[in-house]
């Protein structure tokens, strides 16, 4: 296989109900860029000839765990890799039922896109709203409307047309940057890897053409700069004897070697002398990259310490406002104490107030039932134990994120979004 | 050379994001290291990671005697080479204590056993986190799994009940006893490493390359001819050209036909390869879910 360097990655997130296809698409994608192993595809179609289905049914190459096989349906988010000569993909395989809104977010959070599906018989569903109202929400900036089942409705643009303006219309309320629309048959490969024959009134690019090319560089901040402190690098050897590095991963704009940055909480300042890797040093880290910074002055910092831009600060406080995607059977205690992990930062934080629950699948508020439970979605005020620095989700998605534990169980519960 | 490969990259600071987290996180953590390509590569990665600092946490070699003496032969030079430190427990130890017992028969492995001398390790060194190198792209029972993978006081791994994973925020929160099991290498596939090991020049053991070797024919796969391999009467070796796609026990890891005798060679094969590389293995071959099971139970 040739892969240039060029080549990226991307991640994206299928939604759609249960039987809209989703696991059909799937396997599709995989088998028609040839990502099937033999052996895999020799399981699949035992196991469909046992299950007395007529074909391979390609959508056995996503189930994965032992109950979900008898259950027949997908319980938990799993991922599935593909690659092309142009892009690496992650997929997030998310079921699509209400009571797993949880793994839809789950999968959402490290997306940059999401394949929402839907039935070209049915149209526009509840469960479609919902699945874009939490994409939106999750700061998906790229959504691809596949109209599945066209051969089950003729091939008729018309429909195709109708559920697009009918999706369009939906979708004007939601934050969402970039829609398309793509009429495919997952069964048959119509418009999925190749052109379809069937519509020649489609002008637009194949599902895999689209993902192959669609930027999503923009999706990062580039300007405002973040960089929390994951591990101080100390190897306290003769060598390098008063080396202090600081380890970290990118969140947020362009460091540069001679910045100025400032460290906080302790308001210090100082400048990068050099942004190293274990290939070298480097000119500038951007987001998304491990690095490790040294600076000029040996000042304190430690994990979850933040360095950015004197003139450029995040906000700075312990009462946070934020959207709240409940994600454990133990409701949301107003008054309780929980763990939070926010960028690097441990801190804990009680609930103050729900302001209100959103219905998920009509985006309304909901303002007498404040009972945030199992996949709920609402707003929440939280007052933190000791300042956090953050930006709002919608700025950056890293430092904009928290998960909420439970401190009993250590479970995640909850995965907060700052407004 | 370090790759250029933009995607690579973006693996390679997404495995050293979670190296380090690991570091932070953990008080006793070790990184499970079997010889394979996986591991391999993963101990190369936290190399990078703390760079210029020596690995904060030894490597384990869980051991089960039934190994390919290459491998042994590499491991050590490589533990020298990025200056690791390396703790050995041996599956044999188990047996004698009498905390495993051997299989019998043509199919026996030690593969299974290898469970009760890992958990036992981490029980004796009071291990609160121990890495692998397993990739989602493996098996269908890990496609599912987290980065950080939480066991339960029995090791146990429980599918249905898995912490959801949100964003970079790992949780490797727990309470005494139990411990987390972490896989930075989850969004890799086999391609990807063999195109990272390429650029990246990474030594590997001899065995990933063509060579001259016994071997016998077993259920459609090829068996090294070794002490450790139970033989029926029919079964006689042939010398044939082959080289290994994974390296596990000798009992259980099958050869393939191959002439590929350079990274090179081997990428353009596994490119064009038709089977996974699991098919390589009959410990997975035992049942449709028998990777799920022997998970469950707290293997790697
Ligand atoms: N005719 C037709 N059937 C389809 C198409 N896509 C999926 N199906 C069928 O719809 C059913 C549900 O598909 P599946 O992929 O399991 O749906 P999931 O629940 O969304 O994963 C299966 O019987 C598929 O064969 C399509 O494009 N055309």
């Amino acid at each position: 296989m040739n892969s240039s360097p060029q080549r990226s990655l991307l991640r994206f997130l299928t939604c759609g109900s249960v039987d809209d296809g989703k696991s059909t698409l799937i396997g599709r994608l995989l088998y028609d860029t040839k990502s099937i192993f033999e052996d895999q595809y020799e399981a699949i179609k035992t196991s469909s000839e046992q299950r007395g289905e007529q074909g391979v049914n390609l959508a056995l190459l996503t189930d994965g765990l032992r109950a979900e096989r008898e259950q027949g349906i997908t319980i938990d988010v799993a991922y599935r890799y593909f690659s092309t000569p142009n892009r690496k993909f992650i997929i997030a395989d998310t079921p699509g039922h209400i009571q797993y809104t949880r793994n839809m977010v789950t999968g959402a959070s490290s997306a940059n896109l999401a394949i929402i599906l839907i039935d070209a018989r049915h149209g526009l569903t509840e469960q479609t709203n919902r699945h874009s109202l939490i994409a939106s929400l999750i700061g998906i900036k790229h959504v691809v409307v596949c109209i599945n089942k066209m051969d089950l409705v003729g091939y008729k643009k018309e429909l195709f047309e109708q559920i697009r303006s009918d999706y369009e219309q939906f979708s004007s309320k939601l934050q969402i940057v970039d829609v398309q629309f793509i009429p495919i048959s997952a069964l048959n490969g119509d418009n999925v890897v190749d052109k379809s024959a069937n519509m020649p009134w489609y002008g637009g690019s194949t599902l895999l053409y689209l993902l192959e090319n669609i930027h999503v560089s923009g999706d990062e901040n580039l300007i405002d700069c973040r960089f929390p402190v994951q591990y101080i690098i100390r190897p306290m050897n003769d060598e390098y004897h008063d080396y202090r590095g600081y380890a970290g991963k990118v969140a947020g704009g362009i460091f540069k070697k001679g910045d100025i940055v400032m460290a906080l909480p302790s308001g210090f300042v100082s400048k990068i002398k050099s942004i190293n890797t274990a290939d070298g040093e480097l000119d500038e880290a951007e987001p998304g990259m491990s690095v490790t910074l040294l600076l000029e002055d040996d000042i304190d910092i430690s994990r979850g310490d933040m360095l950015v831009r004197e003139n450029n600060q995040p906000s700075n406080g312990q009462d946070i406002d934020m959207m709240i995607c409940w994600l454990n059977e133990k409701k949301l205690v107003v008054g309780g104490k929980y763990a939070i992990k926010h960028t690097t930062q441990d801190a804990r934080c009680v609930v103050r107030d729900v302001h209100y629950k959103i219905n998920i699948n009509t985006l309304h508020r909901i303002e007498d039932d404040k009972n945030i439970g199992l996949n709920d979605i609402g707003r929440i005020s939280i007052r933190t134990t000791r300042p956090l620095f953050f930006d709002s989700y919608r700025k950056n998605r890293h430092t904009g994120s928290m998960i909420l534990i439970d401190e009993a169980t250590n479970e995640t519960v909850g995965a907060g979004m700052i407004i | 050379m370090p790759t250029k490969n933009i995607y690579l990259k973006e693996l390679e600071s997404e495995s050293i994001y979670v190296l380090r987290e690991v570091a932070a996180q953990f008080e006793r953590s070790a990184l499970l290291f079997s010889g394979g390509k996986d591991s391999i590569v993963l101990s190369y990665l936290a190399k990078k990671a703390f760079a210029p600092a020596k690995i904060p946490f030894p490597l384990m070699h869980i051991d089960t005697g039934h190994n390919f003496p290459e491998t042994l032969t590499y491991r050590d030079e490589w533990v020298k080479k990025i200056d690791a430190r390396l703790i050995v427990k041996n599956v044999q130890d188990s047996i004698d204590k009498g905390r495993a017992k051997e299989e019998k028969g043509y199919n026996a492995s030690r593969n299974l056993l290898q469970t009760v001398t890992l958990l036992d390790a981490i029980e004796e060194l009071k291990l609160d986190c121990c890495m692998g190198g397993a990739r989602r792209d493996e098996e269908k029972a890990r496609a599912k799994e987290r980065f950080f993978s939480h066991r339960d006081e029995f090791g146990q791994w429980n599918p249905k009940n898995q912490r959801p994973e949100l964003w970079d925020l790992f949780n490797g929160r727990k309470n005494m006893g139990e411990h987390f099991r972490v896989f930075p290498l989850s969004n890799w596939t086999e391609l990807d490493i063999w195109q990272y090991i390429k650029e990246e020049n990474i030594p590997l053991p001899n065995l990933y390359f063509t060579h001259q070797r016994e071997v016998i024919e077993r259920d459609g796969q090829l068996l090294a001819k070794s002490d450790f391999l139970n033989l029926r009467e029919t079964e006689k070796g042939k010398m044939m050209q082959v080289r290994f796609r994974t390296i596990g026990d000798m009992t259980c890891t099958g050869a393939v036909l191959s002439e590929a005798s350079t990274i090179d060679e081997i990428v353009a094969e596994v490119a064009a390869s038709r089977v996974t590389e699991r098919g390589t293995r009959s410990d997975d071959k035992r049942s449709e879910t028998a990777m799920e099971d022997r998970k469950k139970a707290g293997y790697f």
